[in-house]
């Protein structure tokens, strides 16, 4: 777009790649921003369509109650886990949405680090896509443990039996990563909300919405010293989730790699597993946004650069992903392993051979259409590949768990593994809690950070001879 | 406003409102070199130059953090050492007791959760929040700090405080309004 020359880049890339796109249309001020953002929650009706939307989530998430309420009375018998196959849906679908939370922190966190402009007007509905994909992951640990009214077990406290977690198992640091990083994804999400529902506070006209909002804007009333002190914990937060959410899809793989089964005991997993996870991450941000932009009418500050820059990343994981699959070949055959080699053998021709070969063609061959300008450039077809790409995620962690498991070391020992309409009524119960949250928190809270998108703003920057006064 | 209203100790201060980020670090440049130093500037967003014209530069977040983050690393490993070493030692696979490299990534959790926490808190802390009341919101046009406009406010407590010369002051700036705001 053009930009007047004496205007400042807003964000590095745009130094870097002049003629791009711009992350946010030109013509707007601190007031429209505001105004615009602001409108979405406290002055629109509620529309039918929204209604729609959130009933037929909100009626999965009622399944869920349903199938899990029967799970607690019957047991984990209801499900098609048995031995060898005792993981089943529930771990490949606890990976599954671990993996996309990881990308709302990347997002956040990684991108602010590395001074992406373009991130500020989709980091907010990414954090809370995070929030909400750790939450429907938790779900599947405490289902899955058979017993889970004695789930508190995972946790080191003075008992009266005396005996305490085995802190050298995987699934316990398992324990402590992810719920680490719900921890921490939740306090990132709400500092960053605070400055933000002091708008809400100073603009609703409800009495009662202005009360919440007031009461959850902590009294927010942006003092220099506030926000110095706030830029540097938000700051500090950014540099803090980094690492931890490289740890956390790394701690997810350990429980495979540590073990010895084969197609799991392999030193390629963690890079490989963060990877996916940022890959399926990146897909559900775009499946999430490229509606939202359409509804609400945000194309301009969720602009078709976002859907670019989403799809390059999807682009780049996801051939770090191919180099895994490859890979876990290569070390079948030059590990000279029977077992390992057989593992393969087995995924790719035996009985779940098709989900090894779907996954290939969803996760790999699929999404090389990205490398093309037109597709990355057209919502439509964005949407379609990043559904693509979400269903070969959720079949690589299916390939994953149920080929390794079910044809292991003794042939008499080998099993089927096949799942009942009740894994199928969890997994369609976690997407249920997933959206019917994401459609509450588009109504109830700023879904693109106002505060941030003001500093993309021309304007908004000192002058330099203002700037340069000391 | 009545004379009484202006001198009565119900004063909380005088406050300039500005239209764009250089009038308002503008003025903050100007009321420190006139000698005020109980001021405070409101920003809709982030704005680093106005705390500095102010005479804020340092603050103790990052060392907070960082005591946070140490606390959290000794009590993860101090945890785990305490329950295999001490308190129930188990011989697992012949492994030490003190196996220290199944230990790291319970520490590294550990140190990330406490930092973060820290991080959070302290930087509530430090900021005086949830804080119900602040007299700066009886300013009928604050509602706009978190909109748009700039506010500085010189307060009352100042040494060099005087209501008639600190709105003079303010007034000489490139404030579209002053006005004082009552405790």
């Amino acid at each position: 777009m053009e930009q007047a020359p004496e205007t400042k880049a807003s964000t590095t890339l745009e130094r870097l790649l002049p003629g791009q796109s711009p992350v946010l249309t030109p013509g707007h001020t601190l007031e429209t921003i505001t105004d615009k953002i602001v409108s979405i929650v406290l002055r629109r009706p509620v529309t039918l369509g929204w209604l729609g939307g959130f009933a037929f989530f909100f009626g999965l998430l009622n399944l869920l109650m349903f199938a899990v309420a029967y799970l607690f009375f019957r047991g984990t018998g209801i499900w098609g886990i048995n031995i060898p196959v005792g993981w089943g849906f529930a771990i490949v679908n606890f990976v599954w949405w671990v993996g996309i939370g990881h990308a709302g922190t990347l997002i956040s966190a990684i991108l602010l680090l590395l001074k992406q402009g373009w991130r500020n007007s989709i980091n907010r509905f990414a954090e809370a896509m995070t929030l909400f994909a750790v939450a429907c992951a938790g779900v599947f640990p405490l289902i899955h443990t058979g017993r889970p009214w004695l789930a508190y077990w995972l946790f080191p406290y003075p008992n009266t039996m005396g005996v305490w977690p085995q802190f050298r198992s995987p699934l316990l640091w398992d324990v402590f990563a992810v719920s680490t990083y719900a921890t921490i994804s939740a306090l990132f999400w709400y500092v960053g909300l605070i400055p933000d529902l002091a708008t809400f506070r100073d603009s609703a006209k409800n009495p009662v919405a202005k009360v919440i909002y007031g009461l959850l804007a902590m009294g927010w009333r942006g003092s220099a010293r506030h926000w110095k002190r706030y830029e540097s914990a938000y700051l500090l937060l950014a540099g803090l989730a980094t690492p931890l959410v490289l740890s956390v899809h790394t701690v997810v793989s350990f429980d495979f790699a540590i073990s010895i089964i084969p197609g799991w005991h392999t030193t390629v997993f963690p890079p490989y597993f963060v990877a996916g996870a940022i890959y399926s991450g990146f897909a559900m941000v775009l499946v999430l946004a490229i509606p939202i932009r359409r509804f609400y009418g945000v194309q301009d500050m969720m602009t078709l650069r976002h859907l670019d820059n989403a799809a390059k990343v999807m682009l780049g994981t996801g051939l770090i992903v191919a180099y895994g699959y490859t890979m876990e070949a290569f070390y079948a055959y030059y590990s000279g392993n029977a077992y390992e080699l057989f593992m393969f053998k087995n995924r790719a021709l035996g009985p779940m051979a098709w989900s090894y070969w779907c996954l290939i063609l969803f996760n790999i061959l699929i999404p090389q259409v990205l490398w093309i300008r037109k597709v990355r450039m057209n919502p439509g077809m964005l949407f379609g590949t990043s559904l693509v790409i979400l269903f070969g995620m959720w079949l690589e962690r299916f390939v994953i768990v149920v080929t390794s498991l079910h044809r292991d070391f003794l042939p008499s020992s080998w099993g089927m593994y096949v799942a009942t309409r009740w894994d199928y009524a969890v997994f369609a119960g976690t997407l249920g809690l997933f959206f019917s949250a994401m459609f509450l928190f588009i109504r109830l809270m700023p879904m693109i950070t106002i505060f941030e998108m003001r500093t993309l703003l021309p304007q908004s920057k000192l002058s330099e001879e203002v700037a340069a006064h000391d | 406003m009545t004379e009484q209203a202006l001198q009565g100790p119900q004063l909380y201060g005088v406050i300039a409102e500005y239209v764009t980020p250089d009038a308002l670090v503008d003025a903050c440049k100007k009321a420190r070199a006139a000698g005020y130093k109980r001021m405070d500037a409101y920003t809709p967003y982030p704005l680093e130059e106005a705390a500095e014209a102010i005479g804020f530069e340092k603050t103790r977040v990052p060392l907070l953090t960082l005591c946070g983050g140490i606390l959290g690393g000794l009590s993860g490993y101090g945890l785990q050492y305490w329950v295999h070493v001490l308190a129930y030692p188990l011989n697992v696979g012949g492994r030490p007791l003190n196996s220290w490299p199944s230990f790291i990534i319970i520490t590294f959790e550990m140190t990330i959760l406490f930092a973060g926490i820290t991080a959070v808190v302290g930087m509530l802390m430090l900021n005086g929040l949830p804080q119900p009341y602040h007299p700066v919101f009886n300013h009928p046009r604050f509602f706009a700090a978190s909109r748009d406009r700039f506010f500085l406010c010189i307060e009352a407590t100042d040494e060099k405080f005087d209501v008639t010369e600190a709105t003079r002051f303010l007034q000489a700036t490139d404030a579209v309004d002053v006005a004082e705001v009552a405790d």
